[in-house]
């Protein structure tokens, strides 16, 4: 196990099968792209082509199939189906996105989570799909053109000020902070994903995550919803953030019911308490439901 | 008016195309309209399955097609997908908007064998002798099985758009979509 990851014996429950986990290569599984196709047929198509293809037990339309290419079958082909990461398919659905709601996805690309939310609304009212790297960017306009996605309006800016101005949007009914990070989570499919890791960038990135999550909360209308989310375990770029944005601006972390087995934000971390309620987030280990790491939070905007 | 009255496009910004020729104020830009019937009129998409979106002009003759409105898109990157090239003789339909919208043709749409479909999806070109409808850019498409069993039907799956020329079939599939299946 990588040294990084001893940091959290303390907060791990069974530490030992957490570390013994990290250690197994991930499953692959692809999200069917239900604006061009549906279950039945992604899996008739992989069946055709001898490749199993079974859905979760938690997301039916999440499948884990057996091969290492997925992209070069006729469903990717089609655009009837996206790789994505089990974990990865949950802050879309703590969004909770609706047909014709206006979303804001402020860290978008490359848009996996953006084109299962224009998905999730059956591609009708308008996901603003954001990224401050123009390189990425296009990985998500790529992405949404194959999957068939036209709600989208895609901008290239700094979400932390963000403006709405030309969007002919006043403010967001939802808004995901898919929140750039450590990316200590991603270790079971990148073995290289620590080798840069250093507290000081923790340091850093979780000052960028405070501010884009903060405005997140602004530009989202009362009553809205806001999800939290990344895709690592320090507590910096996790409960700490929720814990300044719950000082700084109008809002709460309400409870969330994901369809997966979760362990409670935690209260305490090297010293400093957070406020109680970051127990409402859900931390995601990989030995839980064989999924790589992750953390997401659902709050609730002036209330 | 006459196109010589008629502004030029300005290639760096999306603007809604007007929806008559009528109406147009831009030299070149097609109208709403214009589109909707070269849909029918090409491949029998009805005019009502675009009724929920605007289209839009940005680079010369670049459509694309947006779910609603949108109310000044000029600083942004992209606004839905891009659809259709229309700045040259013959109007040449995108990939994506095909596979999109493509499975409501009812003409202009070769159906290809397995083999002929694994060709069109790595880009290649091929000779097609039994297509006798018309030449120009047609819908590609293969059939896939609708449901898991030996004895399951099969459905169309829409693969790009061709360009059929003198017994030829050119795949226009872009480089990245491109699969060695």
């Amino acid at each position: 196990m990588h040294e990084v990851l001893e940091r959290y014996r303390p907060i791990v429950d069974e530490f030992d099968a957490f570390a013994a986990a990290v250690e197994r290569p991930l499953g692959k599984t692809v999200r069917v792209n239900t604006i061009k196709a549906d279950v039945e047929r992604v899996r008739a198509a992989f069946e055709d082509a001898g490749i199993a293809a079974e859905p979760t037990a938690w997301n039916p339309e999440l499948l884990a199939v057996e091969t290492d290419g997925p992209g070069s079958t006729w469903p990717a082909f089609h655009g009837w189906i996206h790789s994505q990461e089990a974990v990865s398919t949950l802050p879309p659905i703590a969004l909770d996105p609706q047909p014709g709601e206006t979303i804001w996805d402020a860290c978008a690309a490359p848009g996996s989570k953006t084109t299962q939310i224009a998905a999730m609304m059956d591609d009708e009212g308008r996901v603003v799909a954001n990224d401050r790297n123009m390189g990425r960017l296009s990985a998500l306009r790529f992405n949404a053109e194959r999957l068939g996605v036209t709600n989208a309006i895609v901008t290239n800016r700094d979400a932390r000020n963000y403006s709405l101005d030309p969007l002919a949007v006043d403010e967001f009914d939802r808004a995901l902070v898919d929140a750039p990070c450590s990316g200590e989570g991603t270790l079971r499919k990148n073995p290289a994903a620590l080798d840069s890791w250093s507290e000081g960038f923790l340091a850093d990135v979780s000052g960028v995550q405070t501010d884009v999550l903060q405005r997140a909360i602004q530009a989202t209308k009362s009553g809205g919803r806001v999800v939290y989310s990344t895709c690592t375990y320090a507590p910096e770029e996790n409960e700490a953030v929720l814990d300044r944005v719950l000082d700084a601006e109008d809002c709460r972390i309400v409870d969330q019911e994901l369809p997966i087995e979760t362990r409670p934000g935690i209260t305490e971390w090297d010293g400093t308490s957070f406020d109680p309620s970051v127990e409402r987030a859900a931390r995601i280990y990989p030995h839980l439901n064989d999924t790589g790491g992750f953390f997401v939070a659902t709050l609730e905007v002036g209330a | 008016m006459s196109d010589d009255d008629l502004a030029e496009n300005v290639s760096h910004r999306f603007d809604r195309l007007a929806p008559t020729d009528a109406e147009r104020t831009v030299e070149g830009r097609p109208s709403r309209a214009a589109v909707l019937a070269w849909w029918e009129e090409r491949f029998g998409i009805p005019p009502a399955t675009f009724e929920n979106h605007t289209f839009w002009e940005k680079g010369n003759g670049k459509l694309w097609v947006l779910a609603g409105e949108a109310a000044d898109p000029s600083e942004v990157e992209a606004i839905g997908a891009t659809v259709l090239r229309t700045r040259q003789e013959h109007w040449k339909p995108t990939t994506d908007a095909v596979q999109r919208f493509g499975h409501l043709a009812t003409q202009n749409v070769i159906d290809l064998e397995l083999a002929e479909a694994e060709r069109f999806a790595a880009g290649e070109d091929q000779e097609i002798e039994r297509w006798d409808g018309d030449w120009g850019y047609l819908i590609a498409a293969h059939e896939l099985p609708r449901e898991e069993g030996d004895d399951a039907d099969g459905e169309r799956a829409i693969l790009g758009v061709g360009l059929y020329v003198h017994g030829e079939l050119r795949s226009t599939v872009p480089k990245g979509r491109r699969r060695d299946l």
